[in-house]
């Protein structure tokens, strides 16, 4: 009798797994493998030819120039959060986390308008700028901050839940034995939190090197100067150089591949609990 | 000193009057919660409060006429239709087989798993304009998977059910991750005793496990949902665009920017902040009642 009812009960199982996994091969794994194949459907020469034009390096580049001001500036808001979130008590705690909350909850055409709002000709200082000579919107400034809102929550929210449950212990002995406060957070808190952190830290450059629509409103698509990869990618794509677009795409995925394996290790090596997701991507 | 501070964390200082209790003791002890709070209030007011004030305020500059006027134009109202029931569609659709994906990660042993589970990040890290010329090209009537579903006379690519396959790939991951601890802290000697009892594995989903899961699989299916509605880059790649028909709200928002129409942009944008914050509260009561459930159990 038993046996009888096992069987079915396993084929239910197994069919149950193949439909999830076919869900996630046809929705996340073959788009990530028609990247390369599209990449490389010209053959290599195309693809690094296509890779080395002028503006795919001018792209690459601010890319990368934006993620090296965006990524620090955010690593120190999200340390700076998180002690104070996460190790005093004081009034207007909830509000102040729902608020680090907000960029992931703003849609990323949203998150570039409220810059235009106030640095663009027409913004609040508008005026102000354009008597100055300073280009903020439809320059790189205007990239780098729109980059910044859209990122700002990955460490914040990594960090603040892993130095909740560590607690203040620690770092009161560290203090009681006469160390430094800075001494203290250097030998003490960083060690601690250094896995977290870094993973903080990696979806934050994800992010940061590939955010698209906030980055589409402020940038003015100039080539060469204020256009980023991903905005590079779409003007290939609009122009039917699909070889050129996925080419650049494949930068980026592996990029995503690089943070993914890293991210899968750093939750392998602390075995503590999963990397917090970002509330709104 | 540290056992004190030991015997305040276990007593956990919800309530105000604790917590002012506890703070002046800890100031004392851990250094530098001027500077940090200081400087994180400084820093949400400039990089978050203020611009996003800023639509607010540009807004109310319409007038309560001219702003009603502006979101109920025939094409905002058809983009805003279509932004909230394509991610409804996405969302729901998600719920279901995300359920699935979860409960065969936690529950299932088989080769690979590792590899799949390490695969529902992909949306968080792949930037969202390669996702969506991905898609595009895999469900383009000539693509891998739209060449199969063409002789059904399924058309993805550049119709509204483009938009659903971009929405579902974005918001995947919230649903799955949000599901997945709690599936795995599930006591499984609650299901073995209903099953001792004499019920099937079909009551025993139904009536045992559904019921303690589901606000977590509701929670989740909102985040899934609010990620949705504001999502851009995936979806103009293969929504075709056509306005009144496929074009999402965001694309709208885009639209009016172009053409240097900042005001109505802004009205558009504040109804969608206010659904976004509305649904942002709305998800953190959704955990805390999960939650509450979870452990009254």
């Amino acid at each position: 009798m038993i046996r009888q009812s096992r069987i079915p009960e396993e084929l239910g199982r197994y069919a149950l797994l193949a439909i999830a996994l076919l869900y996630l091969i046809g929705l996340l794994a073959l788009p990530l493998v028609v990247v390369f194949v599209e990449g490389f459907s010209k053959g290599i020469g195309a693809y690094l030819h296509s890779l080395l034009d002028p503006y795919a390096l001018a792209a690459m580049r601010l890319t990368l120039l934006t993620a090296a001001v965006t990524v620090p500036l955010n690593l120190v808001f999200g340390v700076a959060a998180a002690w104070a979130i996460a190790k005093f008590e004081f009034r207007g705690k909830n509000a102040l986390v729902t608020v680090i909350d907000l960029p992931f909850a703003v849609s990323p055409v949203i998150s570039g308008l409220i810059y235009v709002l106030i640095f663009g000709a027409n913004g609040w200082f508008g005026p102000w700028l354009t008597a100055h000579d300073i280009h903020i919107i439809f320059a790189v400034p205007g990239i780098i901050l729109a980059t910044t809102f859209v990122t700002l929550p990955f460490v914040a929210r990594e960090l603040i839940p892993l130095m909740q449950t560590q607690g203040n212990d620690e770092e009161q002995t560290a203090l009681s034995l006469g160390a430094s406060g800075w001494q203290t957070f250097r030998l003490v808190t960083l060690p601690n939190i250094r896995w977290g952190l870094l993973s903080g830290v990696l979806l934050c450059n994800a992010r940061a090197m590939g955010e698209f629509g906030a980055v589409s409103v402020v940038s003015g698509h100039i080539r060469g100067l204020t256009n980023t990869l991903p905005l590079h990618i779409e003007i290939l794509h609009n122009e039917y150089n699909y070889t050129g677009a996925f080419a650049s795409a494949s930068i980026l995925a592996m990029l995503a591949l690089v943070t993914l394996i890293a991210k899968a290790l750093l939750e392998l090596r602390q075995s503590a609990p999963r990397v917090a997701m970002p509330r709104q991507g | 000193m540290v056992s004190e501070a030991m015997n305040d964390r276990a007593l956990a200082p919800t309530s105000a009057a604790a917590a002012a209790r506890s703070a002046p003791r800890k100031f004392r002890l851990l250094p530098g919660f001027g500077l940090t709070l200081g400087y994180t209030v400084a820093y949400v007011s400039l990089i978050v409060l203020l611009p996003l004030s800023a639509a607010f305020l540009r807004a109310a500059e319409l007038g309560p006429r001219k702003f009603w006027q502006v979101v109920t134009t025939p094409r905002v109202l058809a983009s805003l239709e279509l932004s909230f029931g394509a991610s409804l569609v996405a969302a729901a659709i998600n719920a279901v087989f995300g359920l699935i994906i979860a409960w065969a990660l936690t529950r299932l042993r088989f080769p690979g798993r590792r590899l799949f589970d390490a695969m529902i990040d992909l949306p968080f890290a792949l930037p969202t304009a390669v996702a969506g010329i991905a898609l595009t090209a895999l469900y383009a009537p000539n693509g891998w998977i739209g060449r199969l579903l063409a002789p059904l006379g399924i058309t993805v690519a550049y119709t509204r059910l483009g938009i659903v396959v971009a929405l579902a790939f974005v918001s995947l991951p919230f649903i799955v991750r949000t599901l997945q601890p709690v599936l795995g802290d599930l006591d499984r000697e609650v299901e073995r005793a209903a099953e001792s009892l004499g019920a099937s594995k079909r009551q025993t989903l139904l009536w045992v496990v559904l019921p303690s899961i589901w606000p977590t699989l509701l929670t989740g299916t909102a985040l899934g949902f609010s990620r949705a509605i504001g999502e851009y880059g995936s979806v103009i790649f293969i929504a075709g665009n056509i306005p009144k028909v496929s074009e999402i709200t965001p694309l709208m928002i885009m639209t009016k920017l172009e053409q240097y129409q900042y005001a109505q942009a802004t009205a558009i944008a504040v109804v969608m902040l206010v659904a976004s914050f509305a649904l942002m509260l709305g998800i953190n009561g959704l955990q805390l009642w999960a939650q509450k459930r979870r452990y009254s159990r």
